[in-house]
Formats: C-alpha cells, structure tokens, sequence
C-alpha cells in the first residue's frame, strides 16, 4: 500500500501551512528546540572534550617513566632494560632517549618552540616508558627498581590518574544527566505547539474520521509540522554551536596545547559529529512531541 | 445491509444506553430513528460508526462485523457510510466546493474522479451555482445540502443522518427531506435519527422507536407516535 506522490505532496502541504497557521507558536517553539540543543551542545562538547582530555592524560600518566642517570652509557642503559623486563606485569618498555625527549617538547611546544633553542645542554635524561599489563602491577613496579643502580628516579602518577577518572565520571553523569532534562523540555515545548495545531484542526480531523481516513493519513501532516520544527530549531542550533565552537578551537587550542599538551577535538570532526546528533534528536524531539500529543486525540 | 443481534450498550457509569436490540435494516429501507430524548438514539448512531462499541451482542454492516474489526479497518467500515449531522459540520475556511472534495481527497480519490463528481454532485443538492461560496454565506438550509453532498460523494451504501433537520424551519425542512427521499430512491440505505414528528407521519416509511434502550415499535409504514 505504497503512499502515492500526490497524498504525500498533500501532507506536507497541510504541515507546513499549519506552521505558518499558528507561527507565533511555530517559532516559540523552534526558539525553544534550538535554545535547549544549544545548552545541550555546549554540555556535549565539554563532555566530550574532558573526555578526550582525560584519555589523552590518562595516556601519559598511566605509564611508569624510568629516568635513567645521565652517566650510565650505552651498556649500562640495556643492562637497566633487560632487568625492567623481568619484573612481574610488564606488557612493553620504550626507550626514550634525551634527545628524542628534547624533540617531542619542542614539537609539542608548538609556535612557542622556540623557546627551547637556546639551551645549551639537554637537560632531559633518559629515560624508559614502561607499560603495564595492568594498572594494578604499578606498585610492585615501582618497589622493584626504585633501587636499581643507575635510576635517577621511577614516576608513576597513580593518584592523577585516579583522580581524573573521578572527575571525568562524574562529569559524563552530570552531562547525560542535563542533556536527558533539556530533550525533555523540548519535547513538552513541541508537543504543546502540536496540540495547539490539532484543536485548530478539530473540526477537519473529526470530519475526517468520520469519511474514513485513515489514522495515519490523519497523523502525518502534524509528525512532519513537528519534524520541520525540530529540524529547524536543529539546525539554528548546530549554526550558534558550531560557530562558537570553531571560535573556542582557535582561542583556546594553543594555550592548551602548552599547558596540558593536550588537544582540543578539531571543529570539523566536532561539527560532523554535532550535525548528525542534532538532526537526529530535532527529528526525534519533533516527530515524539507530535505523537505523544496526537494520542489521545485519535482515539475513536 | 445493517443487523444488529442482541446489542446491549452500558456505559461504564453504569447507564445503560440499549438493551438487547435486534434490528434488520435491508438495502434501500429508509428507517426513522424515534424516541424521547435519552431512549438510546444517539447510541444506537455511534454504534453503527463505531464510536462505541457495545457491551455484548454484534452489529453487521454490509458483510463487515463492526464489533470485531480491528481500529485498523475502522476507516473501510465508516467508507460505507455518510452521515450528515444537526449542526452541519462544514469547515468555514473552504468554500463549498473545497468541503465536497475534500471528503474524496482525504480517501485519496484521484483528481480527476474528483472534479468530475464534485460537480455532479454539487447539482443534484441543488448548489451548483454556489459552489465558490463560503458556509457563511449560505442559509441553514444551503449548509445541510452541502454537508448532504460531502456525505454521499463518495457513494456510501448507508447515510446515517443525526436530527438533519433539527436547526431548520419546517419548509427548509421538507426540502431536505425530498433530497434525502431522492438519495434513497437512488438505493441508499438512509438511517435517520429525528424529533420532527410532521415529517415522520407524512414520510410513512419504516420507523423504528425506542425507549429506555428497548425496541418499543418496529412499523413498515409507521408514524412517530408521540406527542411532543
């Protein structure tokens, strides 16, 4: 029972002049929508780039660095990598030479490289990264070769890491948390503006029911008003997030790069991202909102 | 055409609207529907379209069981019927033209099939000329011949017709009257719920009467039989 061109043509013709039928509340509604994806995209993007931040630290700290005095020579240094890889529960180790060290902080230092030129000896050792089988084996790790000949020192962050899990849980919770709210409150919005168009639509829908249209011949024209809302308030909201986001990469990427060496996730990638959940949840918000407000109303 | 077979109808408040109804309405019977207000009349109309159900019993239309068909075929059940009302029930944006098609748009009639019957339609009500207007420009009478028309455009087997001459002076009313003794002799089934007991005496057709939710009379050429 394929739709045929012409009804379906109909039906997006009775949504859209029922949007502009009752616009007042058309655009009180897209305001809404867009206002609440909006708070819900800058949430987003917090989350997710704490996240990405928390991954990133969590990446470098989750490691155990084995500084390795500057007067032990090159025997020395695999002697101290052969006794690293006896130990219980490591999974692999890197050598990390001083210059190597020196390399990867001007490249990370980025335009503020240039800073590192002057100096005139290379105050980084070297060093190993060692990487655990688990989290769990940093201790036992660390106790045996602390006391190694030819370890200046071994750092491990244990309680960073721990600690940036915390707080990046709590801030996933509090995030979905918000994010759940505010769809919430544009699916009230959408539904109320539906229902407002539905009682405009009283007299045609009862005179319908009784000619024998169909329920979803009914349904339709309102699920694409509410579509298009969502859509639209989508859309505003993607321009206003999007933008802004693009002005926060190039304020703040920098300066975050120096301080955390830690990147922000790029516009583009962010963008795409936003889009395709914005037009999802608009198109979701919309299409719900409609149902939910027509429910009642079809029933007889 | 239309049988109903031990239908009892209470109301969840504990009224109960009909009990125990048989009737047997053959293709092309023009049935009056008559009875003191609260006798089961309007039940007995929503029934039929399936706005209620009743409580026990079954109601046959046109070889469809309305009381086991799912809400899906719902609309195939209410394509069999028109039904014209007291208070018209036109919409006011769209003139009447707009109102008749709309009854075939929205059963997605094909285009053509629509400007071919609209106006076919529109002269057998006697509106030809009117067809631009608005339900506002029209007198009451003008209002049921469109709603009349809207009904039966899509040749419905039955019309049911709820107190169509409630609103209207009684000249008004016998022209209506001869429209719908028109539509009838066509072989339209046409069930109609009515107070005005000149017309029923007059008309002398079938008259099915109720009282108390009871079939209390069942005449083939019947009269209304109470004194307002």
């Amino acid at each position: 029972m394929a739709m045929r061109i012409r009804t379906v043509s109909y039906m997006i013709k009775q949504g859209l002049t029922s949007i502009w039928r009752n616009r007042m509340m058309s655009i009180a509604s897209i305001g809404s929508v867009a206002s609440a994806l909006v708070i819900l995209g800058i949430v987003f993007m917090l989350v997710l780039n704490i996240n990405s931040l928390a991954e990133s630290a969590k990446e470098q700290f989750d490691s155990v660095q084995v500084y390795i005095k500057d007067e032990v020579d090159a025997a020395g240094i695999e002697k101290i990598g052969e006794a690293i890889i006896a130990v219980e529960g490591i999974d692999e180790i890197d050598f990390l030479s001083k210059d190597e060290a020196l390399e990867n902080m001007k490249s990370q230092w980025g335009d503020q490289g240039y800073l590192l030129e002057g100096l005139e000896t290379n105050p980084l050792p070297n060093s190993y990264v060692i990487k655990m089988k688990d989290v769990s084996y940093a201790d036992g790790v660390v106790n045996a070769l602390k006391n190694q000949d030819g370890i200046e020192e071994v750092k491990y962050y244990k309680d960073i890491v721990d600690n940036l899990l915390k707080i990046t849980h709590f801030i996933r919770m509090v995030g979905i948390g918000l994010i759940v709210i505010l769809i919430g409150i544009s699916m009230f919005i959408i539904a109320n503006t539906i229902k407002l168009a539905v009682a405009s639509r009283y007299r045609e829908i009862n005179i319908m029911k009784y000619v024998g249209a169909t329920n979803w011949f009914i349904r339709w024209p309102f699920l694409i008003e509410g579509l298009v809302l969502g859509c639209i308030g989508a859309l505003i909201a993607l321009s206003v997030v999007g933008y802004g986001y693009k002005i926060a990469v190039d304020v703040v990427t920098q300066k975050l790069y120096v301080m955390l060496s830690a990147h922000m996730i790029p516009s583009t990638i962010a963008i795409q991202n936003l889009a395709v959940i914005f037009i999802v949840l608009g198109a979701g918000i919309g299409a719900l909102g409609s149902i939910f407000s027509m429910r009642k109303f079809l029933r007889v | 055409m239309i049988e109903l077979l031990n239908v009892t109808k209470q109301y969840t408040n504990g009224t109960m609207a009909l009990s125990n109804i048989n009737i047997k309405i053959d293709k092309g019977d023009f049935v009056f529907l008559v009875g003191p207000s609260g006798a089961g009349k309007s039940t007995f109309i929503k029934m039929l379209l399936k706005e209620v159900d009743p409580t026990e019993g079954k109601i046959i239309i046109d070889d469809l069981e309305a009381t086991t068909l799912s809400r899906r075929k719902v609309p195939q059940l209410r394509r069999k019927m028109g039904v014209v009302f007291q208070d018209f029930r036109l919409l006011p944006n769209k003139t009447v033209y707009e109102n008749v098609a709309f009854a075939m748009e929205i059963i997605e009639a094909h285009p053509k099939e629509v400007r071919r019957q609209v106006p076919m339609i529109l002269s057998m009500v006697g509106l030809s000329g009117k067809s631009n207007m608005y339900p506002d420009q029209l007198s009451g009478g003008e209002q049921q011949r469109v709603s009349i028309a809207r009904a039966i455009v899509n040749n419905p087997a039955v019309l049911i017709a709820d107190e169509p001459t409630g609103n209207l002076d009684p000249e008004t009313a016998w022209e209506i009257m001869k429209l719908l003794k028109q539509i009838n002799r066509r072989g339209t089934t046409i069930v109609m719920a009515t107070h005005a007991k000149e017309i029923v005496d007059v008309m002398q057709q079938r008259v099915i009467a109720l009282e108390q939710g009871r079939v209390v009379r069942d005449d083939r050429k019947g009269v209304y039989g109470y004194e307002d």
